[in-house]
């Protein structure tokens, strides 16, 4: 009773106050003044269980893989698995099937932002290597991903960047190489700028 | 066929009408007998479904219209439906998404078919690289590790344990409007322009709480987000988001997420690219620095006029919409409410401005009351319009004082190329025969 009558009094004083503003809804987050506390609930990782899941590949090589593969090796695996939908040559059909390869004269030089029948390659654009390892480790072949050994990953990582003009196709890449492949294009990476305010950038 | 009658004659008779329905209906007519009898009649099925005479009703001379079946000519004489399991839309609101069938793709929500902010959960825009996984909740956990006190494995039920919160935030994927900001269309809809882009209530647990749980570290400065689909989709992100607003997500307006929202688990980070409030959550891993996984290097990187790319740019600056008036409405001459969408990744908008002369003049909308910070406003200007061929803009403006820019102002700071944020202030162009078309070009 007194509490409903509270609510009216403050509904009435605000109806009063004449402000068109709408009762604001709680504010996105502010979560950092939760206090830490432990609740109690699941359980423990075992090593092993992370290892299973923990398949990611750092831009210093860190969680690459003990093995290695060639860049030969890896141009009889690419025609295997993967021409069928990136093409024998890794030109893609896009914009379904991504072009993987090409350091055609036209894209080179990172001319991205004027013109967007440009198409984006590992040679043209990527900025790290390990990238090309991680990602073909969890998700190609499309249709069979997680099915590749790490030798295979190794090959066709190879094979990807020596047809991209980045090594050469005489390489044979290991979790020490792999780690030390500079991209062409990797100094244009920038971090975000934008800060919201006046300025459109 | 389980909403037909059981019974042998009047199945007939059913089945008579529907021939006769069906053969004077156009293949993709809008509303179909079927529909009629599910969401008129239902499960009482037989007495009322073969008494609503079944007449296809022709739109005047234009034989080619969409086809109505006849209704009860007064309902008020005629007992309704009876009670359902679940709700369905009226057979007279057909709203889409626009889904290509591809398992890497997306489907739009049809802005122009909504009122209001909330997007109902099965219109929300679907965009994903490997297609909607299932997975069973009772098998499904988070793994959360690296630097850690002590890496824990929780389920889905274990998640629910912890204090909820819900919230209201959109999600924009950050490809949002590539087609309307690269070649801009006369016959493009609301939907196609800026569909990938939805609202609605999430409750989940704050990260912070989890993060807590498995006692983070302080040195850990970004973590990786990694979903259980078959691409094994995997984002960077700051730890500074992760303990502002970044919510772990289980339910959505109300019910457990759907499939394409990730069920049982997503993240959401609110007011970031779209990508990166990671689906079908499954692992989080604390670290020193980004992974530099193909999500922010190949994709979700936007090339720059001065040679370089942005990366790592999450913020979804200030937007907005017309979503009615627009194409492929036609206009009579009167009063029109001209209304639409606006929100900013920023916190809130403050202002949206609506001009009819091509950006001459602007006129201050009415926002309605806001659901929450990072959640849109609807707007609406209403507009006598007198017959002259116009064109209507909408220009919002965020908390950070940030006004939407033209197409042309963002061409020049990002290129025609850019492949990802694109935010132009667009619109209609009423002609003076009433057609709307979009008008991108500003
Ligand atoms: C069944 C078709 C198919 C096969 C086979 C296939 N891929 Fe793919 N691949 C795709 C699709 C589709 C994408 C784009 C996925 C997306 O957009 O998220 C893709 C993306 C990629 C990318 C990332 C491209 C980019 O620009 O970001 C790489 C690298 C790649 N595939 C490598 C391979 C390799 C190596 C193989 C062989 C082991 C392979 N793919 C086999 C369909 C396929």
């Amino acid at each position: 009773m007194r509490r409903a009558l509270l609510i009216s009094v403050a509904l009435t004083v605000a109806a009063c106050s004449g402000e068109r503003a709408a009762p604001r809804a709680p504010s996105a987050g502010g979560f950092a003044s939760i206090p830490a506390r432990r609740y109690g609930l699941g359980r423990a990782a075992t090593p092993e269980e992370i290892a299973l899941r923990n398949i990611d590949v750092g831009p210093d090589g860190e969680g690459l893989p003990a093995g290695s593969g060639s860049a030969a090796l890896g141009a009889d695996l690419f025609q295997k698995k993967c021409s069928m939908c990136h093409g024998p040559k890794g030109q893609g059909m896009p914009p379904a099937f991504p072009q993987l390869i090409g350091r055609d004269a036209k894209a080179e030089g990172f001319k991205f932002s004027t013109d967007f029948k440009l198409q984006h390659t590992i040679g043209n654009y990527w900025p790290y290597a390990t990238t090309v390892f991680d990602y073909v480790r969890r998700a190609m072949p499309q249709l069979q991903p997680g099915s590749l050994t790490n030798d295979e990953v190794y090959s066709l990582t190879a094979f990807l960047l020596a047809s991209n003009e980045v090594i050469p196709m005489s390489a044979t890449l290991d979790s020490v190489s792999l780690t030390t492949v500079k991209m062409p294009y990797r100094d244009r990476f920038v971090s975000d700028n934008r800060r919201g305010g006046k300025e459109v950038k | 066929m389980s909403d037909l009658p059981t019974n042998h004659s009047e199945m007939d008779d059913t089945a008579r009408d529907v021939a006769a329905v069906d053969a004077a209906m156009p293949a993709d007519a809008a509303i179909t007998r079927r529909d009629l009898i599910a969401g008129a009649a239902g499960a009482l099925g037989v007495a009322v479904a073969a008494s609503i005479p079944l007449v296809a009703l022709g739109q005047g001379a234009n034989t080619s219209a969409p086809t109505v079946p006849a209704i009860p000519a007064d309902p008020t004489k005629l007992q309704g439906a009876p009670t359902t399991p679940v709700g369905a839309r009226s057979a007279f609101y057909k709203p889409s998404r626009t889904p290509y069938g591809e398992t890497t793709g997306n489907s739009l929500s049809p802005l122009q078919d909504l009122t209001g902010t909330i997007t109902p959960a099965d219109l929300h825009f679907e965009r994903h690289h490997a297609g909607v996984p299932l997975i069973d909740p009772a098998k499904h956990t988070l793994l959360i590790h690296g630097l850690v006190a002590t890496p824990l494995v929780l389920t889905v039920d274990e998640v629910k344990r912890f204090p909820p919160v819900t919230r209201t935030h959109f999600i924009e994927c950050s490809g949002n409007g590539r087609a309307a900001y690269r070649e801009p269309k006369s016959d493009m809809t609301p939907q196609k322009v800026a569909g990938l882009v939805s609202n609605t209530e999430w409750t989940g647990v704050p990260l912070k709480v989890l993060l807590d749980e498995a006692g983070a570290t302080k040195e850990a400065t970004w973590f990786l987000a990694e979903g259980g689909d078959a691409c094994v989709m995997t984002r960077s992100i700051p730890m500074a988001k992760a303990v502002d607003d970044a919510i772990l997500v289980w339910a959505q307006n109300g019910e457990p997420l759907r499939p394409e929202q990730g069920f049982p688990l997503r993240l959401l980070l609110p007011g970031w690219e779209g990508n990166t409030s990671v689906k079908w959550l499954r692992r989080l891993e604390l670290g020193t620095r980004p992974w530099m996984t193909r999500w922010e290097t190949s994709k979700y990187t936007d090339p720059l006029p001065d040679g370089k790319a942005r990366q790592f740019s999450f913020d979804m600056d200030a937007k907005s919409i017309i979503t009615t008036p627009a194409y492929p409405q036609a206009l009579t001459k009167g009063w029109w409410p001209v209304s639409g969408l606006a929100w900013t990744g920023r916190g809130t908008i403050t202002r949206v401005e609506v001009s009819t002369d091509n950006g001459r003049s602007w006129h201050d909308a009415e926002l309605t009351p806001t659901t929450g910070v990072k959640a849109p406003v609807r707007f609406t200007y209403q507009w006598e319009w007198d017959g002259s061929e116009r064109v209507l803009l909408s220009r919002s403006t965020d908390e950070t004082g940030y006004v939407q820019p033209t197409r042309a102002e963002l061409i020049k700071v990002r290129g025609i190329g850019t492949d990802f944020h694109f935010n132009p202030i667009v619109g209609w162009k009423v002609a003076v025969n009433g057609k709307v078309t979009f008008h991108g070009e500003t």
